[in-house]
């Protein structure tokens, strides 16, 4: 366990992320109901349910692509329940997409650089970035955390499919986060490609916190230190990977029955 | 942090040439050297006519082409600029006509036009695709409509005539070589500022956003400001090509703003092709010679017709217009024989 679950636990940690009775309704469907969760500063979480128990839906709220039907969120003590999109992002909250959410007509390179750029002052600049732009720079930095560096001047549209999901990733590792959210990163990806993505997951700077929802227990599990089980856009379970890999309930509505 | 290491075989550090690109010299050298071989006719009705409608095209070309958002209203805004010189400026009306001097009624008039533009901009980014097209529309619409039916501001049906380019340094800009220069100048300037800014931050912005509105904003970017930025920018080459234009016409009316002149616009930007800024001045050099000698070769009553099929074949064979056209025989042009002679 880090050291930051362990300051959560003990009530001591700051909070990166505050969830007070979140809530998301679409019409008479309930998509979300009473979600509350504490995530201290540098914690990585797993959030693992089936289809349809509320996990991307829990993900637009927190980023504000929808807006919570009730509740609370609290960003390293911010309340930004009401904050645009754009505003929570400027705040180092970062997110990456289920299916893959990228700009086909600008190279890899590009791509990075703005996504560098959407939280620095220059966002309006009618200049050509100088080789020496600190924005380019970091993506030059990023582009080689994720291994796509032989790509840096390639069409995003016509990237492989892992390449595209590398480039998610480094899409919210730009711009100095403080937290990501990180939405099944290793879906439709080889089993080769998914050793990369466990290896570039657990070589972030340890301050920076995520939650993954992840089909794939094995990367799940690799990858985090405390889990949140959800079911029918209820949270029903929390605690540690070996703990919820344990418990028979989980098994029974995750997994299909016990297994092993 | 890696270092970044060129690759071997990287490209040298790329030449003056290689960025001005070496295809603008020949075609600076035709442009520059056009009044040495065309009659007075073709400078100014063709060459002039073209370059300004091929700037309110490349405003479309600008919001269409990188950002996606298709105005038929940049004639309106073209038209306002046009209504303020006339309007601040002389005119032989009789109304209005304050008589400011010019090089404080076209920067005035430009950033009108940006800025209404920019309005304009904002209702339309709510809306996107086709419902932007129907909003552009009502108000380039409505605006044809207030400025017939306003005597006060607009000076009604008639409109404003007599309005004159200035004479400075010398020179009466009126005079069809002059005038072909003063058009080229600002052609040539508002293409290479969307050239450069094409690959600045904001040119960048606006091509992601076209291309994924919502993962922008997961990046930190207010969508909705960076747009309507766009429609200002957008502005300020319409505004100018408005001047122009009024200055071309030698008048001003609701003619000038009306939706078979908002159509045209389209269609020039349309035919020419939306990827790169020398699509709508391809496509205003078709559209003019056309709409001029269309009439010679079918007579007055079907000139229309054929002006239409032609637009009909360019797009039916190539989509993204003339643009298009090159960008596929490209390849078979270059292509080298298999093998050399016998």
């Amino acid at each position: 366990m880090s050291e930051s679950v362990a300051a959560r636990l003990q009530g001591t940690g700051a909070n990166a992320l505050e969830l007070d009775g979140v809530a998301r309704h679409f019409g008479a469907l309930v998509a979300l109901t009473g979600i509350s969760m504490r995530i201290a500063a540098g914690e990585r979480r797993a959030v693992l349910g089936s289809n349809g128990a509320g996990k991307t839906t829990l993900f637009n709220a927190i980023t504000g692509d929808f807006m919570p039907t009730a509740g609370r969120i609290k960003f390293f003590g911010e309340d930004i329940t009401d904050l645009p999109p754009h505003e929570r992002i400027r705040r180092g909250l970062r997110r990456t997409y289920q299916i893959s959410q990228l700009f086909k007509g600008l190279s890899v390179l590009d791509s990075i650089f703005l996504a560098c750029r959407g939280v620095s002052r220059r966002r309006f600049s009618l200049l050509r970035p100088a080789v020496t732009d600190v924005s380019m720079a970091q993506a030059e930095s990023i582009l080689n955390a994720v291994h796509l560096e032989g790509d840096r001047d390639t069409l995003v549209a016509t990237l492989s499919h892992g390449q595209q999901r590398q480039l998610e990733i480094a899409l919210a590792l730009a711009g100095a986060p403080r937290f990501i959210l990180f939405d099944e990163p290793a879906a439709g990806l080889s089993p080769t490609e998914r050793r990369d993505l466990v290896a570039i997951l657990n070589a972030l700077p340890k301050h920076i916190g995520y939650i993954i929802i992840e089909h794939d227990l094995d990367v799940a599990l690799r990858v985090s230190d405390y889990v949140s089980m959800m079911h029918n856009g209820r949270l029903f379970k929390e605690g540690t990977p070996r703990e919820i890999e344990a418990d028979p309930q989980v098994q029974e509505i995750y997994l299909g029955g016990r297994h092993g | 942090m890696t270092a970044v290491v060129s690759a071997p075989g990287a490209p040298a550090r790329p030449t003056v040439i290689d960025r001005i690109g070496a295809a603008h010299i020949p075609l600076a050298a035709v442009l520059l050297l056009y009044p040495a071989f065309a009659s007075d006719f073709f400078l100014t009705q063709i060459g002039g006519y073209s370059l300004i409608f091929g700037m309110i095209g490349l405003s479309l070309m600008v919001l269409a082409g990188y950002g996606g958002m298709v105005s038929l209203a940049q004639i309106t805004v073209a038209g306002i600029a046009g209504y303020a010189v006339a309007i601040l400026g002389l005119n032989n009306s009789g109304v209005h006509g304050f008589g400011w001097p010019w090089w404080i009624v076209v920067p005035f008039a430009v950033l009108l036009a940006a800025t209404a533009s920019a309005l304009i901009g904002w209702i339309a980014v709510r809306t996107e695709g086709i419902y932007t097209i129907m909003i552009t529309l009502a108000i380039a619409t409505a605006a044809f409509y207030f400025a017939q039916q306003n005597y006060t501001i607009f000076n009604g049906f008639p409109g404003f005539n007599g309005l004159r380019a200035p004479e400075f340094w010398g020179v009466n800009w009126r005079d069809p070589v002059p005038f072909y220069y003063l058009c080229l100048g600002c052609a040539a300037l508002a293409y290479a500022a969307v050239l450069y800014c094409s690959r600045s931050t904001f040119g960048l912005t606006l091509q992601a956003i076209r291309d994924n509105p919502r993962r922008m904003r997961a990046i930190g970017y207010h969508v909705t400001a960076h747009k309507v930025f766009a429609w200002f920018l957008a502005g300020l080459i319409a505004g100018l090509a408005g001047v122009l234009l009024i200055w071309f016409n030698g008048r001003v009316s609701p003619g000038t703003i009306n939706v078979a002149a908002a159509i045209n616009v389209l269609v020039i930007a349309v035919i020419g092709g939306l990827k790169h800024p020398v699509g709508p001045f391809l496509g205003a050099v078709v559209v003019v010679l056309m709409q001029t000698f269309a009439i010679d070769i079918v007579g007055a009553e079907r000139f229309n017709t054929l002006i239409g099929l032609v637009f009909l074949a360019i797009v039916f064979v190539s989509p993204d217009g003339l643009l298009g056209l090159w960008s596929r025989l490209k390849p078979h042009l270059a292509q080298q024989p298999l093998r050399s002679g016998p």
